[in-house]
């Protein structure tokens, strides 16, 4: 579906992925990312007596729930919003993405039905429509950190870039991956809403990560140690590369348990370089699967 | 002969029609293989696209042409051949295909215009040209959704025509949209061949085939039925929908003292509903114009059965007691079909306009327009339907 004044070329056989071509030829059709991205900004918001700020009542209210939820179970830490404000903005990026993402070539069947642009434009506009909303709640996060005079931890700053990363790539893969399947299966979005309710609780966000760490340390099951498989999950190593770079310290307060776990700033980045490996490969892996399973969208809508 | 802009080898497509989708995961288990019977769309479809050329696709309903315009537009994957095509494609496939009806009629230029590959840049230095061409200038502001489809039309042919495409594919929108506006856009397809670009154009204004088209490509049931000049092909066309030869076939005829302005056929909430439901109503709308004042006019249509050709519904102005005394100027007239009854499929409509008096013809259009018509939905709820009863001794 090349542009430039090449040959294009149209057989029975799917496409192979080519990633360096197929990030050109994404990347020439940027505009309309870009457009749609707008058009679902615009369509979500258009009508909303207030606009954007919906972006940033969801996090308030989540905040004011669990800070509730903590104080009435005695389980509140110090700068318990700060804490709870680095790993859910990173969830929201995630499960904002993925419910978009699942719908993105279904609810845009009538563009995919009639109109040519490469495919892969459907799943990252819902990508960067929960990327808007998160640079949003973000700076709000950081004014709020430097407004309350809390602050920013130096060494451990420098890790949110690794998360980010880690966290965008996983959840581009997973966006991809469900897109083209729910094309076939229609369950598949009333399963990924249980999946992220799973999902959200098997992720430090609200409770502490030191916690989780504590009452599954030496624990196995079958030779397979829990705290292992914990961290298994790629958003609880994400959430914790988070709360690590904002929250910054392990025990904010000296002689009582920590609030995160209490590894080294190297180990965890040495967990988070070996999930954005991980999830390189899986991204891999499911782009190609979402551009063979592409070019028959049309039909199968 | 210059190098193929577009080539077309040995195409065919296969659908698979399920008697019900299984769409999901529970059907799929449960019936691994649904029962789907296979449909040949297209079947060993070959032909090349000179560069510079222009190629009209006709063929009744079914036959092929949309699907062969997706894949040639990359829409569609073929089941077996191979497409070849050179350089920037755009592809005008439906009436405001691409646009969103919550968005403005600006933000829809620059989402519609970046489907066609145009840069942010470059549509802002088409932005001017493309809403003066689609008359809309005062529209740009309101959603789509408030637009008519004339309107639809427009916006889409101004951004399509000003992407600059060597390849343009067309599907029919032109049939929409006022007479004004088809001349321009006509117009504006002439100074595209003049640029030397290649252009293929699905219609079923056949008289716009030979207006128009260096070439023509006849499909009938997914293969290739004619090809070749754009009479012969259109002759051959007529003498398949018209199930016989009939060399004196003529689409257009009469003496216009008085002309057929325009005709609109409307069913519905309104043109945007692409076929009519069995059982609706559907009026014809026909605007007169005159050249020298006309005294006697009668104005009659026929609607003929597109699978027979068997005209199945008509009538006229002067049987129904309108006489329309002398005049000059235009007139409207419509039929209002309180219900039409026929089966599934496509119909053509033709109209007449003739001397009440003479019979002499004014102007006809034979079979210019037409229509589809689908089953209407099943009715679940309680409506009053009409029940004799009797009682009888035995």
């Amino acid at each position: 579906m090349s542009d430039v004044a090449g040959t294009v070329v149209r057989t029975s056989e799917p496409a192979k992925l080519r990633v360096r071509r197929r990030v050109r030829e994404v990347y020439e059709r940027r505009e309309v990312l870009l457009n749609l991205v707008r058009k679902e900004l615009k369509v979500k918001y258009t009508a909303s007596v207030l606009g954007a700020v919906w972006s940033l009542l969801n996090p308030i209210v989540f905040l004011a729930v669990f800070t509730f939820v903590v104080k009435v179970t005695h389980n509140s830490f110090p700068h318990f919003p700060i804490y709870l404000l680095s790993g859910l903005l990173a969830w929201n990026l995630f499960s904002v993405s993925l419910a978009g993402g699942a719908r993105s070539v279904i609810d845009n069947a009538n563009l995919v039905k009639k109109v040519s642009f490469p495919r892969e434009v459907l799943p990252l506009s819902a990508v960067g429509v929960a990327l808007v909303d998160f640079v949003l709640q973000t700076a709000v996060l950081l004014l709020f950190i430097l407004a309350s005079g809390y602050g920013f931890h130096l060494p451990e700053l420098a890790i949110y870039p690794l998360a980010f990363a880690t966290l965008l790539v996983f959840t581009l893969a997973l966006t991809f991956w469900l897109a083209a399947l729910n094309v076939r299966y229609r369950d598949i979005q009333h399963l990924l809403n249980i999946a992220l309710l799973v999902w959200f609780w098997m992720t430090p966000i609200v409770y502490s990560g030191f916690l989780v760490k504590d009452v599954l340390r030496g624990r196995k099951v079958l030779g397979v140690s829990l705290w292992g498989l914990y961290l298994a999950n790629p958003l609880a190593s994400i959430a914790m590369g988070f709360q690590r770079a904002l929250y910054g310290v392990v025990r904010p307060v000296v002689g009582e348990r920590p609030v995160l776990p209490d590894v080294s700033l190297a180990w965890l980045a040495g967990v988070l370089a070996t999930v954005l490996a991980a999830s390189l490969v899986f991204l891999l892996y499911t782009w190609r699967r979402f551009f063979e399973l592409s070019g028959d969208f049309a039909e199968e809508l | 002969m210059r190098a193929p802009a577009l080539e077309v080898a040995d195409v065919s497509k296969k659908f698979r029609l399920y008697r019900e989708r299984p769409t999901s995961l529970k059907a799929r288990l449960l019936h691994s293989r649904m029962r789907a019977e296979d449909f040949w769309a297209l079947r060993d479809v070959s032909f090349d696209i000179p560069e510079g050329s222009s190629l009209g696709l006709i063929g009744h309903n079914g036959s092929g042409k949309t699907t062969l315009l997706k894949i040639v537009a990359g829409i569609l994957r073929p089941t077996s051949g191979v497409v070849r095509q050179r350089g920037r494609l755009a592809a005008l496939l439906e009436l405001g295909a691409g646009f969103h009806p919550e968005l403005t009629g600006r933000e829809n230029v620059y989402l519609n215009a970046s489907f066609l590959g145009l840069s942010r840049r470059e549509t802002d230095a088409a932005y001017e040209a493309i809403v003066a061409f689609a008359e809309l200038e005062d529209f740009m502001d309101n959603q789509v959704k408030f637009y008519s489809s004339g309107m639809l039309v427009r916006l889409g042919f101004a951004v399509a025509v000003h992407v600059d495409p060597e390849v343009l594919l067309i599907d029919e929108v032109l049939a929409v949209g006022d007479e004004a506006f088809q001349a321009k856009c006509l117009d504006r397809i002439r100074r595209f061949q003049r640029d030397g670009r290649t252009i293929v154009l699905v219609t079923h204004a056949l008289d716009t085939v030979t207006k128009i088209c260096d070439r023509a490509v006849m499909l009938h049931h997914g293969e290739v039925h004619a090809a070749g000049a754009p009479a012969d092909v259109v002759r051959e066309m007529r003498h398949v929908l018209l199930g016989t030869t009939d060399p004196g076939f003529v689409p257009e005829e009469g003496t216009r003292q008085a002309e057929i302005a325009s005709v609109e056929l409307i069913w519905g909430s309104g043109a945007s509903e692409i076929a009519l439901r069995r059982g609706d109503p559907l009026t014809i709308q026909v605007d007169v114009r005159t050249n020298e004042p006309v005294a006697d006019l009668d104005v009659d249509f026929a609607i003929l059965d597109g699978a027979t050709n068997y005209p199945v519904l008509d009538a006229r102005t002067s049987s129904h007691g309108i006489s329309i005394d002398r005049f000059d100027g235009k007139k409207r007239v419509r039929f209002r079909i309180a219900s039409f009854p026929y089966t599934p499929g496509k119909y053509w409509v033709t109209i007449g306009l003739s001397s009440q008096q003479t019979g002499r013809l004014y102007h006809v259009q034979t079979q210019r327009y037409g229509f589809d018509v689908v089953d209407a939905v099943r009715v679940q709820d309680r409506v009053d339907v009409p029940v004799d009863v009797e009682v009888e001794d035995l």
